[in-house]
């Protein structure tokens, strides 16, 4: 099982919500130690596919695989194996860095000398150890996904799951973060799956993407693949001609609604 | 045991940190002890049923520790998508823990907050029977606690929208709170309500509270212990499973 050099099986995967069929029979590979990109505009399924193998969400229906376990029958086990940094917040903003760190180590089971040890080691490597004993309410969007980024890290997953890490970052802070994340990528061997709605982020981090649209995915490969099974010069026109659309067509869901909200309430 | 145990310190560590909510959160209940137990004061007594204010102080505590463990689960539905309760959910831990270290957090909670409001009351004038009374008392404010912020999550883990927050507190949390005897006595009351009061499980609490800290229970102290007891186990096995029912 381990042999595999495949750390992610999904096959046929589909999964709808009432009529709607937020993944429609998606199937791919992601590699071990690869960091592996899910490309595709807002509303594609990304967020779905995520939530399906983080076990968080069930399937409808296609099989899924986690370093050769099933996400939803072996859920501990799975959940044991991988980090996952949520496109919504999901740090307690009324704790301080480290006590979110220090928290998700328990639940983690990682023991007290570890926690210290690599909590020290993550909060300076991301640049928050001066501010560990500060509370999160009182950091800025940057330091909230780094935080998170960190503790994702903290119990030394196989595979890092980051859903648009990078949304509503500065072009600095995005450089910073990936710098970091492809580090302990190359030191540590864990695969990073991310998705993205941008281009040059997939393009520069990514070994391999895979563009999604609609709940289907359109076309898997490195970026210079894309670019030569398209013709096109450039990712950008690769996306264009397998989808039809450019990425900025959105659509905007409730969820996306409240995330609004959420964002004026944030405090 | 450990993650039961950090859960519940995490929710203790968020409410000692806010003060500026528990002063706010005294609110309502003065305003009650105020209006109600200084307003009503001279009616009540005339009809010979002594000092409100040593009725009512019981069901002003009963209402604190009512309102803040309902609240601390149904808060919930904003935690799943934009707080920590996700970083919980996936986890390698059973959900179980997970729903306990929350719920026994949320009552401890409420708890604290009755305690607070206990003290408000011994200012305006409350006269407990004795001391033990109070610490006996406190463990019937205890159970009331762990019987709604386990109801809470139940609720919590079941509701979709933000919509449903209001119809929770419309029809679920204002009723439990008008229907348990806490503001008239439970004696002579007509058919219907005294059904509709009976099937309340607030109601025992306050009347727990008060057969021990005035010496006047309707139903009985081993009674009203009984029936928390009961629906208590009842609604922490609900609690269990609607918690691990949740997906994101
Ligand atoms: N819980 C849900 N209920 C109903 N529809 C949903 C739900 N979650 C996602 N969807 C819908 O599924 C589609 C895919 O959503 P999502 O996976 O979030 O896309 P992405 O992450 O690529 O932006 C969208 O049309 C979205 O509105
Ligand atoms: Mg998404």
């Amino acid at each position: 099982m381990s042999q595999d050099n495949r750390i992610i099986r999904v096959q046929h995967l589909v999964r709808t919500f009432g009529t709607v069929t937020a993944v429609n029979d998606v199937t791919f590979d992601v590699r071990r130690g690869e960091t592996f990109a899910f490309l595709g505009p807002n509303g594609a399924g990304k967020t779905t596919t995520i939530k399906m193998l983080t076990t968080v969400l069930r399937p409808t229906s296609g099989t899924l695989e986690l370093d050769g376990l099933d996400p939803v029958k072996d859920s501990t086990e799975v959940r044991k194996r991988f980090g996952v940094v949520f496109q919504d917040p999901s740090l307690d903003s009324e704790l301080t860095a480290w006590e979110n760190l220090d928290i998700h180590g328990v639940l983690y089971h990682v023991p007290r000398r570890v926690r210290r040890e690599r909590g020290e080691t993550l909060l300076k490597l991301f640049e928050l150890w001066d501010r560990r004993n500060d509370l999160v309410k009182t950091f800025s969007g940057g330091m909230r996904r780094r935080l998170e980024i960190a503790r994702g890290f903290l119990h030394t997953p196989r595979v890092l799951f980051l859903d648009e890490p990078t949304l509503g970052l500065d072009p600095q802070s995005r450089n910073q973060m990936w710098t970091h994340v492809k580090n302990l990528n190359a030191t540590e061997g864990v695969t990073v799956f991310l998705t993205t709605h941008y281009m040059d982020e997939a393009d520069r981090v990514a070994d391999r993407i895979a563009i999604i649209d609609h709940g289907k995915i359109v076309a898997t490969g490195s970026s210079a693949e894309l670019k030569q099974q398209t013709g096109a010069d450039s990712l950008e026109a690769a996306f264009l001609k397998l989808t039809g659309t450019t990425i900025r067509d959105e659509t905007f869901s409730a969820e996306d609604r409240m995330r609004q909200v959420a964002r004026v309430w944030r405090r | 045991m450990s993650v039961v145990f950090i859960l519940w310190l995490r929710e203790l560590k968020k409410y000692l940190r806010s003060r500026a909510q528990i002063v706010a959160s005294l609110g309502t209940p003065l305003m009650y002890l105020g209006v109600l137990g200084f307003g009503l004061g001279p009616v009540f007594r005339r009809a010979g049923e002594g000092s409100y204010l040593q009725f009512v102080a019981p069901g002003v505590i009963g209402m604190t520790v009512l309102f803040t463990a309902m609240f601390s689960g149904i808060a919930m539905l904003w935690d799943r998508q934009f707080g920590f309760l996700k970083e919980t959910l996936v986890a390698p831990v059973p959900r179980v823990q997970i729903m306990m270290g929350r719920t026994l957090g949320g009552a401890t909670v409420a708890v604290l907050q009755g305690l607070l409001i206990f003290g408000v009351t011994l200012v305006a004038g409350f006269r407990p029977t004795s001391v033990l009374a109070v610490i006996l008392a406190f463990l019937i404010i205890a159970l009331i606690a762990l019987v709604f912020a386990a109801l809470a999550t139940a609720i919590g883990s079941s509701l979709k929208d933000m919509q449903g927050f209001q119809m929770v507190m419309n029809f679920l949390v204002m009723p439990l709170w008008f229907l348990s005897g806490a503001l008239y006595p439970l004696q002579g009351l007509p058919a219907a309500l005294a059904v509709l009061t009976r099937i309340d499980p607030l109601t025992y609490g306050i009347d727990g509270v008060r057969g021990i800290l005035i010496g006047t229970a309707h139903f009985g102290v081993a009674l009203d212990i009984a029936v928390l007891l009961g629906v208590g186990v009842l609604f922490v096995i609900a609690g269990a499973w609607r918690f691990s029912k949740i997906e994101v």
